[in-house]
């Protein structure tokens, strides 16, 4: 599982190169062909024995971070998100910055010295600041405005079958992507690696452009809901439960056909599965569906907990049972 | 034209879930056009040959509803939007969902009369006696939308859906009064997905690539007590649309349409709607760019279960687009 | 520069809201005509200029949208007329403002409300919204329905007007200053030498929907994309760390919208050439022009290229003439040092 060396690597959206050499390294002696494309989107083919149907599995490189706006005179930075982050969750966390992957915190005034009023502020990104240890703007030395911050966060094993990680959406995606790529499929298929999908499913607008298949499945690290609550209400996926089915989410509406499909294909491999909670999040698939005459695409998730924020969870055999499906599926299409 | 209303707005079609309807509509005028096909999101495209400019007209199959995302212990069931689907106008209705089964949305507790109703304090209650009950009658991901029967009130007519069955209905209505005459090449196309992101319209007009686009909907009025105000009224016309939220009309789409209207004695008047489009901005925005308009029936409590129409507008839409399909739009194709 | 100022005045004091963009149009054609330079109009009313390369091998397209931010007349009201904005506008400085009605022929009106006076306490203090004003053009109700219809634009009016250091105040900087820099950069290409084929597109409707760019993109693909827009300059009582000010150059834009080989290029044509330029960092989509363009078709290399200004969307905008005279001066010679190793590879090299 490539997902310990993915989550590793440091890719935001609209600096995914670390990831995609990574990637590219890996996927070569399996495909045919790779291209870069001018969103920087990797795109690999693979051909098969038999003409079709065309298939096209995605997952995004990108990830969540931050970009360094400005250089204040006493030596901090100022900075900006880089895609949907809560500002409650970066308060005090460690980042690594630009291509030296200098280490800066992100400073947060002392409790002791808070007055109640602030206790129960959440701080505006404007008045937050990173501190590297310069004293001045001078010091400030191989950190160019426009480079790119991220948490800190190293990939572990945590307990039986659980690991911890940055990245999780979508380095599952991608690292499912390298396990599948080495089976053998009788069908041509592209596996493509989408840049940009955190602010607003740039890299995939494109995609279906270029790339017309019969059918499309997005592969993702999607965000848990099992956490203790009060109240009698939704909350999955669950981890343990297996792979996550959408529905309907914010960005599309899955075709009932292809969905069926991969939920019968489950129950008679006796893969456990789940349906995602519905109307939460949004995917690549929701662009890849309206892109030209129109696309048949399903999106199947891993679980995982606290996504988008410094350390995410996620159940080793949610992985396992996720790729076992994906293929499953992909064998049946073809 | 009223008993093919209260069919198509009595049919169960929330956006993603659009086959019943569109079977009745295929019925319907499968005798008056040269051609009607599907496309792979589902659209439905009807065809009428005709030489010189291709004219897409559009309205929407789907209607707004709802889709079960949990059920709790006691058998109740949470459940998502699917497109506008607003509370305030749902407390105590009935939903009918996919397999035909019905229930009623109930609240949870408010502190406060005046309180907002919130979508995350609503349930639907299925007569379940537990969980294990409902899961079997309506399971997680099943889709449902308002439970009401259309009504005659002479001149006008109350039901649930007419947002947009009445555009699908006046352009059945035309294709029935054009008897395969027309001066334009001309495709009536029934659309999917429209309340969820105005979908089913990119797709089948890239594929179509008309010159010209004109959607057919519903647009709210100014005309109720201590309304917001608007210059369309209920009885003064089909509304041709100057601008909406996502869209000024092409100007000399409009033009013509006015012309039309004078010349033929048809009562039309302006619309400008704040909030709230249609298929018609998507179709503007296709490859390299499409102009496009609408014609919109004017209606009073659009996105609730009794929406209400007056019958002349809709003859007047009707009679306006006929007499615009028969006369030559060379002049409009640049 | 004194073409140019008299260039700037016409542009910006001349009435083109979004979807309604005839009279800069046939301003930026009579320009056009002057340095013999071809254009056509498109099916959505986008003004494309066109100039062949040497080499004429790749294309390059320049996007600078024409419209301006206005309103538009939606009811009658009595003796005066309701309106709904057309682009974003903060609603707090429509009050008290000089507009022009275009209904039969152009009437002046003025954006009023129902005076202090004669409000309710409460009501006095309150910021007042869109519901809250009307447009007064001077006639009765009867005369008013006779000459003003329905859905007819209204344009802010305002002369440009000159301030010290050769700054410039009036309505639409935002973006008749792009407009202007555009129309230099084809004076200056038929000066210099340039390999690949030129597009200059006067983009319609950027401020509302981006269907200029998005159409005109989609028609032309080319090899690589330029919008030039406008950018915000450094108030007073903007936070200390906002380091992009007037009269400092353009400001050239780095982030997941920018194609980092392209950007890289002008960066170093603007080193190369000591002209004055600035960097701004944006974390999304920019918003402009260029978000549209880098995802057209397949994706096109794109970079955006900002004029700085002051007051953003209102009628007493601010830039420097000379932001202007260096935008085109950088662009142009870019244009004419274009190559595609430009396109591949990037910071990030596979």
């Amino acid at each position: 599982m490539l997902l310990s060396k993915l989550s590793n690597l440091d890719g935001a959206s609209g600096d995914e190169g670390e990831v995609r050499r990574f990637i590219h390294e890996r996927i070569k002696e399996y495909v045919n062909t790779i291209e870069v494309d001018p969103l920087g989107n990797l795109i690999c083919f693979k051909k098969g024995r038999k003409k079709g149907p065309l298939i096209l599995i995605l997952a995004h490189m990108d990830e969540v971070g931050f970009m360094i706006t400005g250089k204040r005179q006493d030596g901090t930075l100022k900075f900006s998100k880089v895609g949907g982050i809560d500002t409650r969750v970066i308060l005090a966390k460690t980042l690594r910055i630009g291509r030296k992957k200098i280490k800066g915190v992100i400073g947060v005034k002392p409790i002791h010295l808070l007055d109640e009023e602030e206790t129960n502020k959440i701080p505006k990104i404007e008045d937050l600041y990173i501190d590297i240890g310069a004293k001045s703007d001078k010091e400030v030395k191989d950190i160019d405005i426009g480079d790119f911050a991220y948490f800190d966060t190293n990939f572990e094993k945590t307990s039986t079958g659980i690991v911890k990680g940055k990245a999780f959406d979508d380095r599952i995606g991608c690292s499912l992507i390298l396990d599948i790529v080495k089976g053998k499929f009788n069908f041509p298929f592209y596996a493509v690696f989408t840049t940009q999908e955190e602010i607003g499913l740039r890299g995939a607008r494109v995609i279906g452009n270029r790339i017309k298949p019969d059918y499309a499945i997005v592969l993702e690290g999607t965000a848990a809901g099992d956490f203790p609550s009060k109240k009698d209400i939704a909350r999955t996926p669950l981890l343990g439960k297996g792979p996550a089915l959408t529905v309907i989410d914010k960005s599309m509406i899955a075709d009932r056909d292809l969905l069926q499909r991969i939920i019968g294909i489950a129950k008679r491999k006796s893969i456990p599965y789940q349906i995602k909670q519905a109307g939460i999040g949004g995917t690549d698939a929701g662009r890849i569906q309206i892109s030209q005459r129109g696309v048949k695409c399903g999106v199947i998730a891993v679980p995982a907990r606290y996504i988008h924020s410094p350390a995410s969870l996620m159940s080793v055999n949610d992985y396992n049972n996720t790729l076992k499906l994906a293929v499953s599926v992909l064998k049946d299409l073809g | 034209m009223k008993s093919i209303i209260k069919k198509l707005t009595e049919t169960f079609g929330p956006s993603g879930f659009e086959k019943s309807v569109r079977n009745v509509i295929r019925k319907e005028i499968r005798d008056h056009v040269d051609s009607i096909k599907s496309d792979k999101l589902g659209n439905l495209i009807a065809h009428i040959k005709g030489k010189g400019t291709k004219v897409m007209l559009a309205s929407h199959m789907d209607e707004i509803g709802v889709v079960t995302s949990y059920i709790d212990k006691n058998g109740f069931i949470r459940f998502s939007n699917v497109g506008g689907f607003f509370p305030v106008h749902s407390l105590t209705s009935r939903i009918i969902f996919e397999n035909g089964r019905i229930g009623v949305i109930g609240e949870e507790r408010r502190k406060s009369m005046s309180d907002p109703v919130e979508m995350t304090k609503l349930y639907i209650d299925i007569g379940a006696r537990d969980r294990k009950e409902a899961e079997k009658l309506v399971p997680i991901g099943t889709f449902g939308c308002y439970e009401r029967g259309f009504e005659d009130i002479g001149k006008r007519i109350v039901a649930k859906a007419l947002d947009d069955r009445i555009g699908c209905a006046v352009l059945i209505e035309v294709a029935k009064r054009l008897k395969r005459k027309v001066k334009n090449d001309t495709y009536l196309v029934f659309t999917v997905q429209e309340e969820v992101g105005l979908k089913g319209a990119r797709t089948s007009a890239f594929g179509i690539d008309p010159d010209i686009g004109l959607a057919v909907d519903v647009t709210e009025t100014g005309d109720t007590p201590e309304a917001k105000k608007m210059a369309v009224k209920l009885g003064a016309g089909a509304a041709i649309k100057i601008k909406d939220w996502g869209i000024v009309c092409d100007p000399k789409i409009v033009e013509t349409l006015i012309r039309i209207a004078r010349r033929n004695k048809i009562p039309y008047q302006f619309e400008i709607l704040e909030r709230g489009t249609t298929d018609a901005t998507v179709i503007q925005l296709t490859k390299g760019g499409i102009p496009s308009a609408a014609v919109s029936i004017p209606s009073r409590y659009i996105h609730s279960a009794s929406e209400i129409v007056d019958m002349d507008d809709v003859e007047a839409a009707v009679k306006l687009i006929v007499k615009f399909l028969k006369t030559d739009q060379g002049g409009l194709k640049k | 520069m004194d073409e140019l100022k008299g260039l700037l005045k016409r542009l910006s004091e001349t009435e083109g809201v979004s979807a309604s963009e005839k009279n800069p149009k046939d301003i930026v054609k009579e320009e056009l005509k002057k340095l013999a330079i071809s254009f056509k109009e498109d099916r959505v009313g986008n003004l494309i200029a066109f100039k062949r390369g040497r080499k004429s091998n790749r294309k390059v397209m320049l996007a600078s949208h024409i419209d301006e931010i206005g309103l538009m007349v939606t009811s009658f009201d009595e003796n005066v007329l309701r309106f709904s904005t057309i682009g974003g506008f903060d609603e707090r400085i429509l009050l008290g403002l000089e507009v022009i009605v275009h209904g039969k022929r152009p009437l002046k009106g003025i954006i009023g409300s129902i005076p202090p006076h004669f409000l309710p306490k409460e009501k006095q203090k309150k910021v007042l919204s869109i519901e809250d004003l009307f447009i007064d053009v001077g006639l009765s109700g009867k005369e008013l329905k006779k000459n003003v219809e329905v859905g007819n634009f209204v344009s802010l009016k305002k002369n440009l007007e000159e301030l010290l250091n050769e700054r410039h105040s009036g309505k639409s900087l935002d973006n008749r200053a792009s407009v202007t820099a555009l129309i230099s950069i084809f004076e200056e290409l038929n000066r210099v030498n340039h390999n690949w084929d030129v597009y200059g597109v006067f983009t319609v409707q950027e401020e509302i929907t981006g269907l200029g760019a998005l159409s005109s993109s989609y028609n032309i693909f080319p090899d690589a994309g330029i919008a030039i827009d406008v950018g915000f300059g450094k108030q007073s009582g903007f936070p200390s760390e906002h380091h992009v000010e007037l009269d400092k150059g353009p400001t050239i834009t780095i982030g997941p919208n920018i194609h980092p080989g392209l950007q890289n290029g002008i960066v170093k044509i603007a080193k190369d050439y000591e002209i004055p330029y600035q960097i701004e960092a944006e974390s999304g989509p920019t918003g402009t022009d260029a978000s549209d363009i880098q995802i057209s078709r397949s994706g096109i290399p794109t970079i955006l290229v900002s004029i700085p200004i002051l007051y953003m969307h209102t009628p007493c905008e601010v830039v420097s003439l000379k932001d202007i005279g260096r935008t085109t001066r950088l662009i142009s010679l870019f244009i004419s040092h274009l190559n595609v190793d430009m396109l591949k590879g990037d910071k990030y090299a596979t």
